[in-house]
């Protein structure tokens, strides 16, 4: 029921309530023949009046105010009950007129309120009914000329609770410029400039009859009940709030989330956006002095007013994010007894945290455990787009490096088969398109990690998981997935109980290196190797793998001939390698290659006679004629040895013999 | 030390020794290049690959090497029908003439005759101008040339072979290639370097097929029918030529020397490939 709902059920209410009595006092009136006219006699004279304590009060009562009041069509002792049968003229003073006889719910509204509570506490400046509604004269609060019709309750209230006055000047209350602020605000604007009677006065929020402070949880305007008085108006606000409320969200957890009052101040509110809310420069007071520390040890305090200016929640007030404060208390933070909960705005980006080995171990306590903050900073939040911001794509790996770098925090507790991962990263073709070439859309940790969901390549949940990775990587690279699915190594296109490779098999997860480089080209191969063993050991006694073992890329590898991604069994028609195809794909590297050329075995081995006999027997044909020949060569050259070396020693002997006397050649020569 | 100034027998024309040396260049580019795929699986391949600029510049060397070999072969065969005309008239006078390169019963003999020396059960044989061993060596490069170069053609014009043999036809054509490589680069590094040029009793180096000549004495000693014959004949005196000059030697020793080692390294390398590093 709105404020306004209210009055106007309560005044239908009060109206029959008033017939009744009017009735039954009628009836009475004629009894004791005690009619108006007879008060009137003495009352209708301007001059009747009284002292009291000292001040001269007027008793004259307007007839025809009176008889164009609401009460017009009762009898002065329907109210004035203590002067019912008795004789006139009466004694004084009278006892005091009880609303609540007749309006009982209103009456006892007002008893709990604070300006019934002040009334019983004795203070003088506590309003009764007839403070508002006046006495003699009441008129329903549809009549404009009502001090209660809706244009005037803003006037009404201000008698008391504008500033200046004694009960705003002497009595505690929190807001100051009250009728001056709303007056302003587009709901006074509303009221008192456009003369919409249906904006929200005084009453539509405080209630008419019940106001109570803002501590007192039955209030209207509790923190808790603060959204449902504003939606009374706002009904559809939280389809325009959706991204922060989520729903209903605002009255289900309306501990986690701001309430109304926490952006649009009250008696402020504007038809703007909000730069602040209610407390951003109450609370910058104390958390902009740079010595504020905190009483339990937490350290500073301290927020930087210039880099909450410039933070990506620039826009979003303290409370809405310390939602505990209470703007009523002295110190509004003391209330405050949970952390920031990002979730409460973010809460899709929650739940994913909430799943993530950063989550779980957050909710186990563990104290390394990133939360929120860790990455994203606090007061000085940046979005992720601002070069600035650490979650800024070339921040990123610096950013989780502070504790997967080997030897930080996480890489200590990691215990899979990736090592130095941040300096493989750098060195990867994404880190040097990120980190060198400054290409912000190269894929770094949150790529393909996710930014809020990191979970262990074991778990199937994880996006590096082997069943999910082609998709990962097919976010960026989505053109090799779809050939990816179809080929033999995709368990869409193989049913195997053998593990099928996946992205990382053959392009590592953190040493990616560009396709195009001899490097890769060249792993490629133990790459497919370490599946495909026996066929890799063949390749490698060919001339192709031969020459590619000495390090050039320029003669056919695996993928030249196979495909890379569309890797198809030979049996399939659109294979590189079916018979329609074998030959077109010999010839880009061979222009002039035939039908028969594309007959050489490029997995020929020469161990295996059944497979391939004429390697077999050619091979052995030719270790035959060399053993042969080296053995009998080799035999021939070991008998000559000793012979030779015998010549030599003969020959030297000549020799000395013949430069030893010339007698001695002579008789050599003679000899001959 | 062969007495400078005094005359030298000439055992190999100008022309064969060019040949010869052109045959070593080519031969070793061959046999590098060659072993380097081979063996590609060791260590030692991958360096030598970048020595020679990278497997395509390599593969332009072993091209370029076999040319060159191809065309020794072509001149000495063009050389034999230049000598068959100039020289014997008609072919059957030269191939059964006494310095035939063809086998002949005297090389059976003289075979049989080596075993026995060996065995110490006889005198050595008394040579001729072409002993049994070096007519074997001989015939070798002949097969070599023929086995390697056919299987190295079909194996450099694949496209061009296979439009008349099948395409597994490369595969045993790089069979034959390599492992006819292999017999010709292990027997000439170690028998035929023995055989010719490293017997002990010319250790360090018979310089013979360098400088084309040899005294007179060891003619005497190691070819003692060639001798006779040349005496016999009176053609002894427009057989000798003055030595070189010591400077020219010596180069010549040195280069033949690296040539040896690089030789002698080959099989060291073929070894450790075949032996500790085969897989």
């Amino acid at each position: 029921m709105s404020p306004a709902e209210h009055i106007l059920t309560s005044s239908r209410w009060k109206r029959v309530v008033v017939g009744v009595c009017a009735a039954l006092l009628a009836g009475a009136g004629y009894a004791r023949a005690q009619e108006n006219a007879d008060c009137l006699a003495c009352h209708g004279d301007k001059g009747l009046a009284v002292e009291r304590k000292g001040k001269t009060v007027s008793l004259f009562v307007h007839e025809k105010r009176f008889n164009a009041s609401i009460h017009g069509t009762l009898s002065c002792v329907s109210c004035h009950t203590d002067l019912q049968g008795k004789e006139l003229p009466h004694e004084a003073p009278l006892a005091r007129v009880a609303c609540g006889s007749c309006h009982t719910a209103e009456q006892e509204q007002h008893d709990r309120s604070l300006h019934g509570q002040a009334f019983r506490r004795g203070d003088p400046f506590a309003p009764i009914c007839t403070s508002c509604h006046g006495t003699h004269d009441i008129l329903s609060a549809q009549r404009p000329q009502s001090p209660t019709a809706p244009l005037k309750v803003p006037y009404l209230c201000g008698k008391c609770h504008q500033e200046g006055s004694p009960v705003a000047r002497q009595r505690v209350i929190h807001q100051d410029h009250i009728l001056e602020n709303y007056s302003e605000s587009i709901h006074g604007e509303g009221l008192l400039k456009k003369g919409l009677i249906v904006a929200p006065n005084c009453a539509s929020c405080h209630t008419a009859h019940s106001i109570l402070r803002h501590t007192d949880p039955t209030s209207s305007i509790a923190r808790k009940n603060i959204a449902t008085t504003c939606t009374r108006c706002h009904a559809q606000i939280e389809e325009v709030h959706r991204k922060v409320i989520r729903g209903e969200l605002w009255e289900k957890r309306s501990n986690v989330l701001p309430a109304c009052v926490d952006c649009h101040q009250p008696h402020k509110v504007r038809k703007v956006f909000y730069d602040q809310g209610m407390a951003d420069g109450d609370c910058l007071r104390c958390h902009a002095r740079p010595d504020i520390i905190s009483s339990h040890g937490a350290g500073s305090l301290r927020v930087d007013p210039n880099e909450l200016a410039t933070s990506r929640h620039a826009k979003t007030a303290c409370s809405q994010c310390h939602t505990e404060v209470n703007a009523s208390k002295l110190r509004p933070c003391e209330a405050i007894t949970r952390k920031v909960d990002c979730a409460a705005c973010h809460a899709e980006v929650g739940q994913q945290y909430q799943r993530s080995t950063h989550g779980s171990l957050m909710a186990s306590k563990d104290q390394n455990a990133p939360s929120c903050r860790e990455c994203h900073g606090t007061h000085g939040i940046r979005g992720k787009r601002e070069p600035v911001s650490p979650t800024f794509p070339t921040n990123v790996p610096m950013l989780c490096a502070r504790c997967h770098r080997t030897g930080n925090k996480a890489a200590a507790r990691y215990t899979g088969s990736q090592h130095e991962i941040i300096e493989h990263y750098q060195e990867s073709t994404h880190g040097k398109g990120l980190l060198k070439s400054g290409l912000t859309v190269t894929a770094m940790c949150t790529d393909c990690h996710t930014a809020h969901g990191e979970l262990p390549m074991a778990d199937t949940a994880s996006s590096v998981n082997p069943k999910n990775l082609p998709r990962t990587c097919g976010r960026c690279h989505h053109g090799i997935e779809e050939q990816f699915v179809r080929s033999v190594h995709s368990g869409q296109t193989t049913k195997t109980d053998k593990v099928l490779p996946v992205c990382s098999d053959c392009h590592t997860a953190h040493t990616i290196r560009r396709a195009d480089t001899d490097g890769f080209k060249l792993q490629i191969m133990t790459q497919c190797g370490r599946c495909h063993e026996k066929i890799a050991k063949t390749y490698f006694e060919t001339y192709h793998g031969k020459v590619s073992q000495l390090g050039y890329t320029k003669t056919a590898k695996c993928y030249d001939c196979h495909g890379a991604h569309d890797i198809l069994p030979i049996s399939d028609p659109k294979s590189h390698l079916s018979r329609e195809n074998v030959v077109a794909t010999c010839q880009k590297c061979h222009p002039g290659a035939t039908r028969r050329f594309a007959g050489y075995l490029t997995h020929a081995t020469h161990h295996d006679p059944e497979k391939y006999p004429w390697l077999f027997y050619t091979f052995w044909g030719m270790t035959g004629l060399l053993l042969t020949t080296f053995v009998v060569s080799g035999l021939h050259t070991l008998l000559w040895l000793p012979r030779a070396f015998q010549m030599r020693r003969d020959r030297g002997r000549r020799a000395a013999l013949r430069n030893a006397t010339p007698s001695e050649k002579d008789t050599q020569e003679g000899a001959e | 030390m062969e007495g400078t100034g005094e005359r030298q027998y000439v055992r190999f024309s100008r022309l064969n020794r060019i040949f010869h040396a052109t045959m070593i260049v080519s031969f070793m580019g061959l046999a590098l290049t060659g072993m380097t795929l081979k063996f590609s699986y060791t260590d030692w391949a991958g360096v030598m690959s970048r020595l020679f600029g990278g497997f395509e510049s390599a593969g332009y060397i072993h091209r370029l090497a076999a040319v060159v070999m191809l065309s020794v072969f072509v001149g000495h065969m063009m050389d034999l029908f230049r000598r068959k005309r100039q020289e014997f008239g008609t072919w059957w006078a030269m191939l059964t003439g006494p310095n035939t390169m063809l086998p002949t019963k005297k090389d059976l003999h003289d075979a049989v005759g080596s075993v026995k020396w060996f065995l110490g059960r006889g005198p050595r044989p008394e040579y001729g101008r072409w002993t049994y061993w070096e007519k074997f060596d001989y015939f070798a490069v002949f097969w070599g040339i023929f086995v390697i170069g056919s299987t190295g053609l079909t194996l450099w014009f694949p496209q061009i072979f296979t439009l008349f043999l099948p395409g597994w036809v490369l595969n045993v054509a790089t069979i034959i290639h390599s492992d006819e490589a292999l017999l010709a680069t292990g027997f000439i590094f170690t028998v035929h370097f023995f055989n010719t040029h490293l017997r002990p009793e010319k250790f360090p180096m018979d310089m013979v097929i360098f400088t084309g000549r040899m005294s007179l004495e060891e003619l005497e000693e190691d070819k003692p029918v060639e001798y006779r014959e040349v005496v016999n004949r009176g053609t002894l005196e427009s057989s000798l030529a003055d030595p070189y000059p010591e400077v020219v030697v010596r180069t010549i020793r040195i280069l033949a020397g690296m040539a040896v080692l690089l030789g002698f390294g080959m099989i060291v390398l073929i070894i450790y490939a075949m032996v500790f590093a085969y897989r």
